[in-house]
């Protein structure tokens, strides 16, 4: 892949070779090759789901490895936890702060490792010393005061400072630019840098294009767990990288019906089922102007980070808007909560799965009804009768396998446990039904089925908000795409002679459409 | 070797964590009550504003301050230890019945109850770390065992008559202007010290607070948290021993059904002190005032004579009532 | 044949009833007698009914107990609102003219289970109203309610005579001991209010996954005032029925460790503290279980002084049995040891056909 005989001839100081990392239902890592040279920066890039910060997880010693191996300094590396990682030398800055919001920013830095004489910690010489790192990183703060005192931004800068004074060979950024403005990020650069020409080598995991292509010298891309190709930065363009990341699917999904499309005035004359006005939140999104249509499928398109979930959460009464207007179904009104939205008849399939949608002990049976049950309150149950026929009635429309309605629904496949919160909310029969990345880790054959549906709602009348970082899905289903970009809605378009480029340049450069 | 299961992310709490002057305020809450109840007592009863009743509250709770002060360690990591009252009758019991029964060493009965603390909360801890076993569960089995093992020795009392201890329990320490405390209220005031110390200028003191603070940030910044939540019971049983020992000194005795309820008289103690009970922040000095403040309930309900003793659970209910509603509006507010 | 046993094995309730079956077994090995029950004056005698009679008061308690539990929270405070009951009741009836009157005993007990309502409420507010952990808000009313019952009772021991009143605790009706039928008339309305209405479920879905119930339109403050309220009424009635047993009431005494054997009871029965499934029946399996614990320790002659003891070292098995890392441990030391993964091997594991 190189033929630069300056790289060729260096060693890299990390290789990772064939890594496989399993969770039950998902291959999260298949396969996957690394390398990092000492005094490069090496971006790793891949939307969510790729793989990226649980090759990470591998690295520190977070989670096992299920094959393949890990070299430094090429003698292999075997880890059990972080504080071993830690002193291999691997030093990491995650994308959550790290650290202990109740102790100082000095004692942050340095906890583990404190100076130390006679067992007593020597805390004017740890402050002096952070201070000077901190100085040097150009952060303006008193190393005695309490992290959690300063914005996340600031707890993030020290997170890197604590990692830089670990004085490691491989220092991991797992999107360490998340929370900072564009000053931070220019800080954050030239340490980098300087870190750079000491020879350290960096592993920086970004989804900002951008920045991606200001500090990185190579870029390593995944996708869906596999290793899609590694690159050196003068070698590639933002258009290809992001065709790289979210580009062209298998054949099998490209095989699937081509949807004719609502043309605008069609989608126009149909009654409105939702009308946001300068909605907004500060800090997730800024002010959007969205009207969706009875069986209009409007597509949400951007990378990872800019606000796609923000906004559709604000459709839901998930978080609580600070501006403008919505109006659901002629219903015009704040939405104060999610159980007054679900009265309005909107309906929000979360892309955290997980965290914020199964109830992994409960059945599947259980899953479905839940939110039927949840409108209907305590008092007024659903007969089991009923909820067998529901059950039965979307195990078979959905394809959920195993067909056992009484299963844990922790015990299914992502994709299984997809459809069985599709269930949930189509039982609830919505008026806007929002799906956020809903065919996110899911295995091909299950996706094709999650788009058929979509495309059978919409014919039939559901009005669908959809969510997805894959384009070809977005421009394969959608009536109208919205594009976001950075936290704002750069674009509105009708789907009407867009392609995958078309939007990908919007992403990548802004607003010019 | 086992997989560290990361739960997904959550938000770093900043807006959970008061910065240092923020966090004296219970504490200033509570030695506000300290100096208003003082004041109320000394204008309401005669002999009530002299530093001897302060002393004596010391003096009478010096027991309860260094189990408190095990307590906090725990407290601080997020964790809780219902087994104290119990390792106190333990204590208290065993070195009866070694000191009177089987006749041995003093010294030697002292050293044997601080080990049988420390073991019993080292296996505590590590039923807790090792096997994920919830803190409140475990310890309660610690408690009914220490308490089951009172039974087994002795279910009757036993007093105490070794030379020893009585000499040492009638000792009185002159202070400055006719003021005395006791051994006991000096050997609590070395543990508060110490604690102190290993919280606020070690390594392992400051590893406790990374734990309660964040104990998943903890694991990833490489310490060792394991180790420390395992220590931090055998600290409180320890403290917990050596306030039996206390006890014991207090009582000349040793009876099987002591420290019952004590667990909550220290929980309380600790939380009007100002350390939150999910962890991460507290000061040793808040317990001490925390005990104080119980102290004192006591203290002005035996003054004033005419109020039953049953009034200071409802006033103790009461003050931790308001402590905690000041803790949850100060952490709202910063939200 | 072992694929048929395995599902029974992995019963969550199998441990529980097993010991239970063993304990009971071995008294019988002890008193051959002990299953044999009498009938005498048209009522029902016999070890196994006084175990039943005995347990009564913490199969009530455990019975509000798991639903709190259930929604991720806990109750500290039950043994204050046992005590608490009982002194108003007692204390009512005590002051009447004629102890004996029904209306009266009525009357206090309506005044007592009023009073367990407005309680749980206030649990329930400082939980969900305020936001506070269950732990510390149920810890203010178990501190401050000890001193309540004993500022009813005037710090003594009111004792009453009344025989309506002792038939809650003590006496008989339709052979069985009355606070059997309690008991069982209890959980069979816990079990269908849960069961046959959408609340068990509701409730799993909150204690098993907050904010995802959140997200599913469950109004979760409404349940959880609701459990809190539940959870002492069940308590009060516990109460009154610990205070007919002696005829009196005793702030200092009454229902002491209640909510230490309560938690046990639900622990034991298979629910877990941090919420979501739950077992209204592994609860009572429980705090039989604990009953017969007590029981046995008296009949096989083991000295009463090791109940607690043994109760310790029952805690700690059923702990150890359930936590996933000690049961890993155990079953590592059986397997053979794994030199480096086979990908193949743990994909077809893994594999579930999707």
């Amino acid at each position: 892949m190189d033929d630069d005989p300056a790289v060729l001839a260096r060693q890299p100081v990390l290789t990772m070779r064939g890594i496989h990392k399993i969770f039950p239902g998902v291959k999260a890592l298949d396969g996957v090759d690394f390398r990092l040279f000492p005094g490069e920066v090496h971006a790793l890039m891949g939307e969510n789901g790729a793989g990226k910060s649980t090759l990470i997880k591998v690295l520190t010693g977070v989670y096992p490895i299920d094959g393949g191996e890990v070299r430094l300094d090429g003698a292999q590396l075997r880890v059990s936890g972080p504080g071993e990682a830690q002193d291999a030398g691997i030093s990491t800055v995650y994308q959550e702060v790290n650290l202990c919001p109740n102790l100082s920013v000095a004692e942050n830095i340095f906890i583990g490792r404190e100076p130390r004489q006679f067992g007593r910690i020597k805390f004017a010489e740890m402050r002096q010393r952070a201070g000077e790192l901190l100085r040097r990183m150009e952060i303006d703060i008193d190393p005695g005061s309490m992290l959690g005192s300063h914005s996340i931004a600031i707890q993030q800068m020290v997170a890197i400072a604590r990692a830089i004074n670990i004085s490691a060979r491989v220092l991991v950024l797992d999107e360490p630019t998340s929370s900072l403005d564009a000053g931070e990020v220019e800080q954050l650069f030239r340490v980098i840098r300087s870190l750079r020409a000491d020879g350290v080598a960096i592993l920086f995991v970004s989804h900002f294009l951008d920045q991606v292509f200001e500090v990185a010298d190579r870029i390593t891309v995944l996708r869906n767990g596999k290793l899609v190709s590694e690159h050196p930065i003068a070698e590639i363009s933002k258009v290809q990288l992001v065709n790289l990341m979210i580009g062209h699917e298998l054949k099998v999904l490209t095989e699937l019906e081509q949807r004719s499309n609502l043309s605008p005035e069609e989608a126009a004359a149909r009654p409105v089922v939702a009308a946001a006005q300068g909605l907004g939140r500060k800090g997730a999104i800024a002010p959007v102007d969205i009207v969706v249509h009875e069986g209009e499928v409007f597509g949400l398109a951007g990378l990872l980070g800019s606000g796609r979930t923000e906004v559709v959460r604000l459709f839901f009464g998930a978080d609580h808007a600070d501006s403008g207007t919505i109006e659901i179904g002629g219903v015009a009104g704040a939405l104060r909560s999610p159980a007054t939205a679900i009265s309005r008849g909107v309906a929000f399939c979360s892309e955290d799965r997980k965290g914020e949608g199964v109830m992994a002990e409960l059945s599947v049976r259980e899953n479905i009804v839940m939110a039927m049950q949840a409108a209907r309150g305590w008092a007024r149950p659903i007969s089991r009768r009923k909820q067998d026929e529901l059950a039965a009635h979307y195990i078979e429309a959905l394809d959920i396998r195993p067909a056992n309605p009484e299963m844990p629904v922790g015990n299914l496949s992502g994709g299984n446990q997809q459809k069985v919160l599709l269930a949930r909310w189509l039982a609830t029969e919505p008026k806007l039904l929002i799906l956020d990345e809903p065919t996110r880790g899911i295995d091909v054959g299950a996706k094709a089925q999650i788009q058929e549906l979509v495309v059978r709602l919409a014919r039939d009348g559901m009005a669908v908000f959809f969510v997805s970082a894959e384009l070809e899905e977005v421009l394969r289903l959608s009536d109208t795409i919205g594009v976001l970009r950075d936290r704002t809605l750069v674009a509105s378009l009708p789907n009407v002679d867009l392609t995958q480029e078309s939007i990908m340049s919007m992403i990548a450069s802004g607003a010019e459409s | 070797m086992s997989t560290i299961i990361v739960p997904e992310a959550v938000e770093a709490e900043s807006t959970r964590w008061l910065t240092p002057q923020q966090r004296y305020i219970p504490m200033l809450a509570t030695f506000s009550l300290l100096f208003a109840m003082f004041t109320i007592g000394s204008l309401r009863y005669e002999n009530f504003g002299q530093p001897q009743v302060l002393l004596d509250v010391l003096i009478d709770n010096s027991f309860l301050l260094v189990v408190a002060v095990g307590m906090t360690f725990v407290i601080l990591t997020g964790g809780i230890d219902l087994s104290v009252g119990s390792v106190v009758a333990l204590s208290t019991v065993l070195s009866a019945s070694l000191l009177e029964k089987h006749h041995w060493n003093p010294i030697l009965v002292m050293v044997v109850v601080l080990l049988m603390g420390v073991l019993l909360g080292a296996a505590m801890g590590v039923m807790i770390h090792y096997f994920e076993v919830q803190p409140f569960i475990a310890t309660l089995a610690g408690m009914f065992l220490a308490r089951g093992l009172c039974y087994v020795v002795s279910v009757d009392s036993i007093s105490i008559n070794n030379g020893f201890y009585t000499d040492l329990a009638q000792t009185k320490i002159p202070l400055l202007g006719g003021l005395s405390v006791n051994p006991s209220v000096l050997i609590a005031l070395v543990v508060v010290a110490v604690g102190a110390y290993v919280l606020h200028l070690t390594r392992f003191g400051r590893t406790v607070y990374a734990v309660g603070g964040n104990q998943q940030s903890a694991l990833l910044m490489g310490l060792p948290v394991g180790k420390v939540r395992v220590s931090v019971y055998a600290i409180s049983g320890f403290c917990s021993a050596l306030g039996g020992i206390l006890y014991t000194l207090y009582t000349l005795s040793g009876y099987s059904l002591n420290g019952v309820g004590m667990e909550l008289d220290v929980i309380a103690a600790v939380v009007i002190g100002g350390t939150v009970l999910t962890g991460g922040s507290g000061y040793i000095f808040g317990t001490v005032l925390g005990v104080m403040v119980l102290g004192l309930i006591q203290t002005l309900i035996s003054f004033d004579g005419t109020l039953s003793s049953w009034w200071t659970k409802i006033f103790v209910g009461t003050v931790l009532f308001v402590f905690i509603l000041l803790q949850r509006l100060i952490s709202v507010r910063k939200i | 044949m072992i694929a048929k046993i395995a599902p029974i094995y992995r019963h969550r309730l199998f441990w529980p009833v097993a010991i239970l079956i063993l304990l009971l077994l071995s008294n019988l090995f002890f008193t051959p007698t002990f299953f044999s029950i009498q009938v005498k004056q048209g009522h029902l005698y016999g070890s196994l009914i006084d175990i039943l009679r005995l347990g009564a008061p913490l199969i009530l308690v455990g019975i509000g107990m798991t639903l709190v539990i259930g929604t991720g929270g806990i109750d500290l405070s039950v043994g204050s609102v046992v005590a608490i009951a009982a002194a108003i009741a007692c204390g009512h009836i005590a002051g009447l003219p004629n102890q004996d009157s029904v209306s009266g005993v009525l009357i206090a007990i309506a005044m007592s289970l009023a009073l367990c309502v407005v309680l749980g409420l206030w649990n329930g507010f400082l939980v969900a109203g305020l936001g506070i952990q269950p732990i510390i808000a149920t810890l203010i009313l178990m501190v401050a309610g000890r001193g309540i019952a004993q500022l009813i009772t005037d710090g003594q021991i009111t004792t009453i005579n009344s025989s309506p009143y002792s038939l809650i605790g003590g006496g008989y009706w339709l052979g069985l001991p009355f606070s059997i039928l309690v008991a069982l008339v209890v959980f069979a309305l816990s079990a269908v209010l849960v069961r046959r209405s959408a609340l068990g479920l509701l409730l799993e879905a909150v204690g098993g996954n907050a904010e995802a119930s959140r997200l599913t339109g469950i109004r979760s403050r409404r349940l959880v005032w609701l459990v809190y309220a539940f959870c002492a009424v069940t308590a009060g009635i516990a109460g009154l029925m610990i205070s007919s047993n002696v005829n009196s009431a005793d702030g200092n005494a009454a229902g002491l460790f209640i909510e230490l054997d309560a938690i046990l009871a639900v622990v034991i029965g298979g629910t877990a503290l941090t919420g979501g499934r739950f077992s209204l029946a592994g609860t009572v399996i429980g705090a039989l279980l604990i009953q017969t614990l007590t029981t046995t320790i008296l009949t096989t002659g083991v000295p009463p002084e090791t109940t607690m003891l043994v109760k310790a070292l029952v805690v700690t098995a059923v702990c150890l049995l359930q936590s996933p890392s000690f049961r890993a441990r155990i079953s590592r030391r059986r397997a053979k040891p794994v030199v480096g993964p086979d990908i193949e091997q743990i994909q077809e594991q893994r594999k579930v056909p999707a």
